[in-house]
């Protein structure tokens, strides 16, 4: 069917040299082989470029800084005994709970409003590698929040031990767990929230999801008052986002059997890696 | 140069893109053509390697497109115009395009300029008229400087303005020695821009030719004839064993005839003609013969209408696209009418 190509079409059919001479129409543009560096400039241009990014930390920043304020002048104001040097940390624990569903709601947008725009596809045809694109996004995703939720729980622990009386001064690591540590573990549940994203591929959908996993288990535990699903309801209480969470302040809401230490980081890093690994497969799969 | 080799596309059972082979040649217009449905776009998407395909391949300039590492310098593609986030200004959405390519910074004000958006560079995409975004995609496309460029229906809702705009980009990019891919559901848009034409029906390859050819093969001419004396000029064409259709609005139509001869004729016999003129059907009635076993989506109850143009009743006028497929000789509802009578 196909008709035979012109004479002129010849020289096409060598294999091509970059911008060489004879292929038709050569570039004057200086052209090198784009790798996982350009992709990460990319992604970093595309989430300081919409206000999704700045709404969503705003407010996330808001939040740990305004329910870390009102709860040290609460406490400053009560009456009751000071607290001790560790629980004068977990004074910042709501605000970074509440500041969580921020980042989750960006790390879902990061990838699932390229869906709903159709930025997708021109993303995907300029970078011919899914995997590259999407480890680009996770990179500048996890580094940007990592970094501000890091900065901003040592902000607010630095205001809240100046506000509030101690019975003592929390230690080193303790101080290094609830910022170092709690920046982690908020970025990771962000790249969870990125990884379903990429799964489901729907704004909504994923949001809703996430913020499900974050606080269903510890909503649904409340109301589990039968002693036949005593250790459901234990294990939920121990293992909810929420008691992961202030375990990394030194505190435990399921009596303290649950994970300890730096556990939880490896709880939600593991749940990520698997969530992240089932997202690159599905991206390679999948049409676009 | 962009081949294609046995391409299909399977969706479950339905096939929409079925064994293409051909190959998209540079320094011309290729055109791509076929009705709604017809599988161009899943064809394209199998070409910039966001669909796989179920079998076949597709290369460009002899490599597969996941083998491509800087994709916009090979090949720039305008699938749809929306797809961009619009809370993004036109300036940031083709700075991170320029970036994952390793394209300089200075090529962004280059193409914003290319394509006359420099004054809404800041502006939010989102806020774009249909044509502005049309003109945003191409310059994403143009990014690259790339040897292929590929356009989906680019003139669809497009102001005449931007029409002759496009026809004329894409002419000045096939005389740079580019190769250009660009499809369409209109004929009569490829006759004016295409070299080369490439028509699908229901994702099999229908032709494969060149414009020129086309037209020599599927252009039928005629001639039209117009008198007061209407009665009396059939019966002096029927004595001279010339058919004629008849049209609807009271001009006759000879198949194949000259007007020389169809002028002599009418003058030996006294009759007064108001119109003798010679007609060229149109290119959109040619696609549409050629395309009418494969039209997915027909508008009307009896698909088979339209497969015979020799039906008599239909009239054998240079057709606008909509009006050949909607039955003309029967008033609107006479099939409800007929139900009605079947039913009662």
């Amino acid at each position: 069917m196909s008709t035979p190509p012109p004479p002129s079409a010849a020289p096409q059919q060598q294999p091509p040299v970059l911008a060489g001479p004879g292929a038709g129409y050569a570039s004057p543009i200086p052209v090198r082989r784009a790798h996982l560096g350009d992709a990460l400039a990319s992604e970093w241009t595309k989430i300081r470029t919409v206000r999704s990014t700045m709404w969503t930390l705003g407010v996330m920043i808001l939040l740990m800084l305004g329910i870390g304020f009102a709860a040290a002048a609460a406490v400053s104001a009560s009456d009751a005994e000071p607290p001790s040097g560790s629980d004068l940390l977990s004074l910042g624990f709501f605000g970074v709970l509440l500041g969580s569903i921020c980042v989750i709601t960006l790390g879902v947008l990061t990838i699932a409003s390229e869906y709903g725009t159709g930025m997708i596809r021109t993303t995907m045809t300029a970078c011919s590698s899914r995997n590259r694109v999407l480890a680009a996004k996770a990179i500048v995703f996890f580094g940007l929040v990592f970094v501000l939720t890091t900065l901003m729980a040592a902000l607010v622990a630095v205001i809240q031990s100046a506000m509030v009386d101690s019975a003592g001064s929390p230690s080193g690591s303790a101080w290094f767990k609830a910022t170092v540590g709690v920046g982690l573990f908020v970025a990771l549940l962000g790249l969870l929230g990125l990884a379903v994203g990429t799964l489901v591929r729907h704004s909504a959908g994923a949001i809703t999801i996430m913020i499900g996993l974050v606080l269903l288990p510890l909503v649904l535990a409340l109301f589990m008052f039968a002693s036949s699903l005593h250790s459901v309801r234990q294990a939920l209480l121990e293992y909810s986002i929420p008691s992961q969470l202030i375990v990394l302040y030194g505190n435990s809401l399921g009596g303290g059997s649950g994970p300890t230490g730096w556990e939880p980081l490896w709880i939600v890093g593991g749940a990520t890696v698997v969530a992240l690994g089932a997202a690159f497969f599905t991206l390679n799969q999948r049409d676009v | 140069m962009i081949e294609l080799d046995g391409l299909t596309k399977r969706f479950g059972t339905k096939t929409a893109v079925d064994h293409l082979t051909f190959s998209v040649r540079p320094g011309i217009i290729t055109g791509f053509l076929g009705p709604n449905g017809a599988g161009k776009t899943t064809t394209m998407r199998m070409v910039l390697g966001l669909d796989n395909p179920t079998s076949g391949s597709v290369l460009i300039d002899g490599k597969r497109y996941d083998q491509l590492k800087d994709p916009l310098t090979y090949i720039g593609a305008l699938l749809d115009a929306k797809a961009m986030h619009g809370g993004r200004s036109a300036y940031n959405h083709l700075l991170c395009l320029a970036q994952s390519n390793g394209i300089p910074k200075a090529r962004v004000t280059e193409v914003l300029d290319t394509v006359g958006l420099t004054a809404v560079a800041r502006k939010k995409a989102k806020g774009f008229s249909l044509g502005m975004g049309q003109r945003l995609g191409i310059a994403g496309a143009l990014l690259g400087d790339p040897r292929i460029l590929m356009f989906d229906e680019p003139v669809n809702g497009l102001d005449p303005e931007g029409i002759h705009w496009i026809r004329n980009l894409m002419k000045s990019l096939a005389a740079a020695g580019r190769t250009v891919f660009v499809s369409s559901h209109l004929m009569s848009e490829m006759a004016l821009t295409a070299d080369h034409l490439v028509v699908i029906g229901q994702g099999r390859l229908l032709a494969d030719t060149s414009m020129a050819d086309f037209i020599r093969n599927n252009s039928r001419s005629y001639v039209r004839l117009r008198s007061p004396q209407r009665e009396r000029l059939l019966d002096v064409l029927h004595e001279a064993g010339i058919t004629v259709v008849e049209t609807g609005s009271g001009a006759l139509e000879v198949d194949g005839g000259s007007a020389e001869q169809l002028g002599e004729l009418a003058a030996s016999h006294h009759l007064t003609l108001h119109e003798l003129s010679p007609q060229q059907a149109s290119l959109e009635e040619a696609f549409m013969r050629l395309t009418a076993e494969s039209v997915e989506y027909h508008a009307h109850s009896d698909p088979h209408r339209t497969l015979e143009p020799g039906q008599a009743a239909e009239p054998h006028r240079a057709a606008e696209p909509h009006q050949a497929a909607a039955p003309e000789s029967q008033p609107w509802g006479s099939s409800w009418q007929q139900k009605n009578r079947k039913g009662a």
